[in-house]
């Protein structure tokens, strides 16, 4: 069980608030483990400036199984890393190099304002979904389950984008800062499902024109989905682009009728 | 205090149904004039803040994360349990009740059990019309599969992500309830005190995560729904900001805590690498319905386990339990692997393992169908162990998951504090000493949606009319300097040990001493080493930072402090507990074939334990079990 350990430089980026400046920082790290996942390594280091006398990392994480969608940063200006479809803690230091020299910085988009260090506010992405990325289904009014037949191509296709983690890598990776991905995710998701019919168009309009008040606008890249640790798939923006155009057709709204 | 479990009269299938009748309801235009605080965003929570905001209550949730959808809730892999008998299997409201029961070791109250089997069947109809894609048969009919435990497939699965989508589910329903303005919500926001008057909940007290702010909420009741508290052992399943902490403060305010020494051990999990190791994984228990598990028959195979023929494999649960072989409860498939590790056919580099194996299913099924069913878990293995489990077998060992005790509750799931509410992981009510697979999403959501939304009614009926106590009284100011101090001690202690190092030595004792095996002799040892763990903590932990901004390791060091309390509560009532049952396994109460061994005589009841001061032995308080419906039998899987 020993595998040789793994010296690491590690450059950070140090700050202190949302409103102080902030800075890189280099750090060495020895005695890593090729087991270790990235944010052990990260772990170690903070254990390392704290017996230094030194505020450890600020970084956000929780489940460390790559589902809850915590954890995110840039590493060497990828977001959550050189893995793909991978999330920052399933990510393994046996994927690197002895002697790697690593950046860490954290997702940058003007919707994230950086809490301190590699913490950000992503909370921009629940305004999307508060939007409409719900079905209306008060608790107590359900048929049976089996009344609503959903084929399973179409079950497989809506938990494919379903299983998006809301962790902004998509928009740490849009040269444009796009949440284009994130949003059709959702949006797929919903309105693929027959449970979803009834409020597609008004869900698809709040949806995306809530999306463009906090976010850029999608020009293509393709960056998102290289950097999804779910891997989901830009095919679900083209539908994103193709519902937006038909809600604008099937708007059932009043004229007149004044929305935020 | 005596305990009054409030267990409605009557026939047991008709409890559930009359009880509803009869308990005060709120008029619609009233309830708008009750607030409700829910602390936790999980399944239960998040399920129940949405559920009471759509009925009109004002509703305050709060949620330590940067958004609801975070809890870790979201990473329960298999699904959930409901009794709607789709696939003709013989499965009824009865069968899940009598499972349940069973399934832990009769230890559980038999009414909430009965009730949880019985809106196991409206969770599934309000997840699908709330859009969680579950996984469907060609015909577009929801699929089942089988777990441990039961001999019914009745589990409701969306890949090997279930929990992740009742999560989101729950979560929409509740950004649905912010965006229409019914529902505040405060993210990464701690709640650090529950405060009462009376012996009545009437508030918190939070942390603002980002300014250090310290800040009163009052309600006319709260809820806590926030989850269990296996990172006691340091290494769990758990994620690892989960904690005891609003359970414990509350438990200091003299809420009961019941049944704490009920830990579960998952038989899944990736073994343990090395001391930097932060958390274990598991692997979901659903791997069992098609892997095979195995250990050499000598222990000192050093052959690839490709290499050992099958007359040289032990497959010990298909042995021990032909039955239910490799689907026994989870209690059972971990107390017989560590019965293999511990005689020395452990396999793995470190010996601390044994194997799962999809050889066999492979060849009959093919790789695509084993693929379908497990792709996700199998990737999350091959990333952690760096070994493709379609060529290589698992290698696993259990580790500590799920916690069945909590704070106890009613069957109203209130709390011996009148106003306070606690839901799913956090109470002690459904799953008795081991909980069955795909139950933990099922009570979590039966709580939230169906089972509180009722009983609140009848205790803020008769307080229409008052308002909420206001938070520049007194016990709320008190509270809020409590925490201030508390988080002013943690910074002037500057000692020379991180949080971490202490937490983790906290870990290994509870682990060694009160983990899968227990003894007099190892639970007194424990009692003697945590209070000593517990002062070096507060003499000599080094927390760097300010109270003033984001400051991770004060956070952590508050929860760390309060595991340094309640781990010796677990311990006394392991201790007082001279019985082996479910997940709590005394060495010195087991049969000759080395199963668990119940003493009904003197233990078939809750142990509710009245907090007297840290440094103060607890009172125990006994509330009986009777069980009328499933007989006390002895738990056999052969």
């Amino acid at each position: 069980m020993s595998a040789p350990k793994m010296h690491i430089k590690v450059t950070a980026w140090r700050q202190s608030g949302p409103d102080a400046p902030g800075a890189f920082k280099d750090y060495d790290v020895n005695d890593v483990s090729p087991d270790m996942s990235f944010l052990e390594m990260l772990d170690t280091l903070n254990e390392r400036l704290i017996e230094n006398n030194e505020e450890p990392i600020a970084f956000d994480h929780d489940c460390r199984e790559g589902i809850c969608g915590s954890c995110g940063m840039m590493i060497n200006g990828v977001p959550h890393g050189p893995e793909r479809g991978t999330a920052t803690c399933q990510l393994h230091m046996r994927k690197f190099n002895d002697n790697a020299h690593i950046t860490v910085e954290p997702f940058r988009a003007a919707a994230f304002t950086i809490n301190k260090d590699l913490s950000v506010d992503r909370s921009a992405l629940d305004r999307i979904v508060e939007a409409g990325g719900y079905i209306t289904a008060p608790t107590g009014s359900a048929p049976d389950a089996n009344l609503i037949p959903v084929p399973k191509a179409v079950s497989d296709t809506a938990m494919d984008a379903a299983q998006c983690i809301g962790c902004g890598a998509c928009v740490a990776a849009c040269p444009n800062s796009a949440a284009q991905l994130f949003t059709s995710a959702k949006l797929a998701h919903l309105n693929l499902l027959p449970q979803g019919q009834a409020e597609r168009w008004d869900r698809t309009i709040d949806m995306v024109e809530t999306m463009e008040m906090y976010f850029g606008s999608c020009t293509n890249f393709r960056e998102c989905e290289a950097a999804c640790p779910k891997e989901i798939s830009v095919d679900f923006i083209a539908m994103l682009n193709k519902d937006y155009v038909k809600s604008q057709l099937k708007q059932r709204r009043l004229a007149g009728q004044v929305f935020p | 205090m005596a305990l009054n479990s409030h267990i409605p009269e009557g026939p047991m299938a008709d409890k559930w149904t009359n009880h509803k009748f009869e308990s005060a309801l709120v008029n619609p235009a009233n309830k708008r004039k009750f607030k409700v605080i829910v602390v936790g965003t999980g399944l239960a929570g998040a399920s129940a803040a949405a559920t009471l905001a759509e009925l009109g209550y004002q509703v305050t949730a709060i949620s330590f994360h940067d958004t609801p959808r975070r809890a870790h809730s979201i990473a329960a892999q298999g699904g959930i349990n409901a009794a709607k008998n789709y696939p003709n299997d013989g499965d009824s409201v009865h069968r899940l009740f009598y499972d349940t029961v069973k399934g832990g070791d009769f230890r559980a109250r038999e009414a909430n059990v009965h009730r949880l089997a019985e809106v196991s069947v409206n969770i599934i109809d309000q997840c699908v019309a709330q859009g969680v894609p579950f996984a469907r048969e060609y015909g577009g009919q929801l699929d089942n599969r089988s777990f441990g435990g039961a001999q019914v497939s009745r589990t409701f699965y969306a890949r090997g992500q279930t929990g992740q989508q009742l999560l989101l589910g729950a979560y929409q329903a509740l950004a649905r309830q912010v965006s229409l303005g019914n529902v505040e919500l405060l993210t990464r926001t701690e709640m650090l005190e529950l405060v009462t008057k009376d012996d009545r909940a009437v508030g918190v007290v939070c942390r603002d995560l980002i300014t250090g702010a310290v800040f009163s909420l009052s309600g006319h009741a709260v809820v806590l729904a926030t989850g269990g508290y296996g990172n006691v052992y340091y290494l769990s399943t758990n994620a690892k900001l989960s904690n005891v902490t609003a359970a414990w403060r509350a438990h200091k305010q003299g809420a009961y805590f019941a049944n704490p020494c009920y830990t579960q051990i998952h038989p899944t999990c990736i073994p343990a690498s090395d001391d930097f190791q932060s958390k274990l994984t598991l692997m979901s228990e659903s791997l069992r319905n098609d892997g095979r598990i195995w250990v050499p028959k000598d222990s000192g195979d050093s052959r690839s386990p490709r290499d050992i023929p099958e007359a040289d494999r032990d497959y010990y649960l298909e042995r021990r339990y032909p039955a239910f072989g490799n689907l026994v409860p989870r209690d059972i498939a971990s107390r017989a692997a560590k019965r293999e590790v511990d005689e020395g056919r452990g396999v793995g580099p470190l010996k601390n393992g044994v194997y799962l194996d999809f050889g066999a299913a492979i060849s009959r099924l093919g790789k695509p169908v084993i693929e379908e069913r497990y792709g996700n878990l199998f990737e999350i293995y091959e990333r952690i162990a760096d070994d493709n489990p379609y060529d290589t077998p698992m290698r696993i060992y259990p580790a500590v998951h799920y916690t069945m005790g909590g704070l106890w509750v009613d069957y109203n799931l209130m709390s011996n504090l009148e106003g306070l509410y606690v839901l799913g992981e956090a109470n002690f009510s459904d799953h008795g000493a081991n909980r069955l697979g795909a139950s933990a999403l099922m009570q979590g959501l039966a709580d939230g949606y169906f089972v509180l939304p009722y009983t609140i009614g009848a205790y803020l009926a008769p307080l229409l009319g008052t308002a909420p106590l206001a938070t520049d009284e007194p016990v709320f100011k008190a509270a809020e300097t409590k925490v201030a101090e508390n988080s002013r001690r943690l910074l002037s202690i500057k000692g020379d040990r991180t949080v971490d190092d202490i937490h983790r030595e906290l870990g290994k004792v509870m682990w060694e001493n009160c983990g899968m095996g227990r003894t007099e002799a190892s639970l007194s040892k424990a009692l003697a080493d945590i209070p000593a763990i517990r002062e070096e903590f507060w003499t000599n932990v080094r927390v760097l930072g300010d109270n003033e901004s984001l400051n991770q390791s004060l956070e952590k060091a508050g929860r760390v402090a309060d595991f340094l309390e309640f781990g010796e509560l677990l311990c006394n009532d392991a201790q007082q507990r001279k019985e082996s049952c479910g997940g709590h396994f005394r060495e010195e109460y087991q049969t000759d074939e080395g199963e668990a061994l119940r003493d009904d005589e003197n233990f078939a009841y809750v142990a509710a334990w009245e907090f007297n001061g840290v440094d103060t032995a607890p009172t125990l308080h006994k509330e009986d079990l009777e069980f009328k419906e499933v007989h006390l039998a002895t738990r056999s899987y052969k």
